[in-house]
């Protein structure tokens, strides 16, 4: 008996020990290999229940984040639009479409406006408030038509070559805008300026500020944060 | 020594160990993603509810070691978690055994006659079945923060396409607050349950292993409290060999 409880303890030492090794220190290629399946399967699962009335309310009664509003970019200044070197801003608004269009920002700003005071989750934890003013990007594309294998979009901007590629139908999301214009003022060069995506249905890193190019695509490129192992997806 | 009988059933067994491995990695990730943003308030805000607001969690207690790749360790061992938890709940209702991990009644006075039994308030250990009071009540409490957990985490991975269940949570704050702390919880009632089978029935881990167990060798056979009576043996329980009488 005693022979048999001694060798049960071995065993289930052993056992358990070596579950614990397997957690813990994984072959990192396998385990990464499993990390990056489990997100392929995610992405799917995140597509279906996605939905276009599945809207962010924010109280109406909240209050808005205002200054307190975490700016950030990834140059090593403030990114700003150099009229003088660069001529007028302008958004491409291109890819896998019928009809490619150059808006000047008074050309968007004449396009459909919608303000909409949302959620900015950001993806280290924290959710934010403020008021956009801006275009719908299903108003975008209902201008240059996108062709039938466009299932994906990419924003693009000049801080350095940050970009974000989106799926087509979280682009489409009534709440998805090139905003110009927050609580009320035209967009500050701390959050994008000239214009921006934004949009409750993405986390923060998605939406590409400083934005020059909304161009569809019939695959997914990647984007800044995504290449660095952050989830591609990023929806909320 | 006493006859052995089997304890716990291979599903049991099975889903206890997976949700060990499954609750270290979900506490141990979740935890790395907090410390992106240690604290609840939004920026501009404050949470003076939580005396801690802004100071990380030590970084050898987290896992996935860096925001990202926690990230994707928290979303895949999700499925983990619940597809372990649909087999164990679903498995002890259709064998019945729900009944020796739900509160019954009489369980409020039983709860009492443990601790004070524990407190040496009481000489004899009290009757019990399978587990005592206090067991139950934690094996009950731990699927329900469970639950809690899964909910609020829907809430605050989807605030916008599960929008109803984050309302549930009243917003995203506050489902990370309830996220947060229904974690706490369970990380201490398992750290309890790991005190009290080592300090007082260390055979019982055998029969989450093998499955078997000498009912001469329960706590309640032993008399025992944490670090007592350890060794001692004592008459079968009632409850583990149903077909002797009490006396």
């Amino acid at each position: 008996m005693s022979i048999d409880r001694r060798r049960f303890l071995t065993v289930s030492a052993a056992s358990l020990s070596s579950a614990v090794l397997a957690a813990c220190n994984a072959n990192p290629r396998s385990a990464a290999k499993l990390l990056a399946f489990a997100e392929r399967r995610n992405i799917g699962v995140e597509e279906a229940l996605f939905r276009h009335d599945a809207m962010n309310h924010v109280p109406a009664a909240a209050a808005l984040t205002g200054n307190a509003f975490p700016k950030y970019f990834v140059s090593k200044h403030v990114p700003m639009w150099d009229a003088a070197q660069r001529g007028a801003w302008r958004l491409e608004v291109s890819g896998a479409v019928r009809n490619p269009v150059t808006l000047t920002l008074e050309d968007l700003q004449r396009l459909p406006a919608v303000t909409q005071k949302v959620d900015h989750f950001c993806v280290e934890g924290w959710n934010a408030r403020a008021t956009w003013t801006g275009v719908r990007v299903s108003e975008l594309a209902r201008l240059v038509q996108p062709t039938p294998d466009a299932g994906y979009v990419d924003f693009a901007g000049f801080d350095e070559g940050y970009h974000e590629s989106w799926d087509l139908e979280s682009a489409m999301h009534p709440q998805t805008l090139v905003a110009y214009g927050m609580d009320g003022r035209l967009l500050g060069p701390g959050h994008g300026a000239p214009a921006r995506v934004h949009s409750p249905v993405k986390l923060g890193y998605k939406n590409t500020k400083y934005l020059t190019r909304v161009v569809f695509m019939p695959r997914r490129n990647g984007g800044y944060w995504t290449d660095q192992g952050y989830e591609w997806y990023g929806g909320t | 020594m006493g006859e052995l009988v089997k304890r716990n059933h291979w599903v049991v067994r099975l889903t206890h160990w997976v949700n060990v491995v499954a609750i270290v990695l979900m506490a141990g990730s979740g935890m790395r993603i907090f410390n992106a943003h240690p604290a609840f308030a939004r920026p501009g805000e404050r949470f003076p509810l939580n005396p801690w607001e802004g100071r990380p969690i030590p970084a050898w207690l987290t896992f996935g070691s860096w925001l990202g790749g926690a990230r994707h360790w928290h979303f895949a061992a999700m499925w983990l978690l619940v597809a372990n938890a649909v087999v164990y709940v679903g498995f002890l209702a259709l064998h019945g055994e729900w009944r020796d991990v739900t509160p019954r009644r009489g369980d409020a006075r039983d709860t009492l006659e443990m601790l004070r039994f524990y407190l040496f308030r009481r000489k004899d250990h009290p009757r019990q079945g399978k587990h005592n009071a206090l067991q139950r009540a934690t094996y009950f409490a731990m699927p329900v923060l469970g639950l809690i957990l899964v909910l609020s985490g829907l809430a605050i991975w989807k605030p916008v396409t599960l929008g109803f269940i984050t309302a549930l949570f009243v917003n995203y704050k506050w489902a990370r607050v309830v996220h947060f702390t229904a974690m706490a919880l369970l990380i201490v009632l398992s750290l309890v349950h790991v005190f009290m089978v080592l300090s007082v029935d260390p055979w019982s881990l055998r029969s989450m292993v093998s499955g078997w167990y000498d009912p001469t060798r329960s706590p309640e056979a032993r008399n025992a409290r944490p670090f007592l009576h350890l060794f001692a043996r004592g008459r079968p329980d009632a409850d583990a060999s149903p077909e002797q009488a009490a006396p």
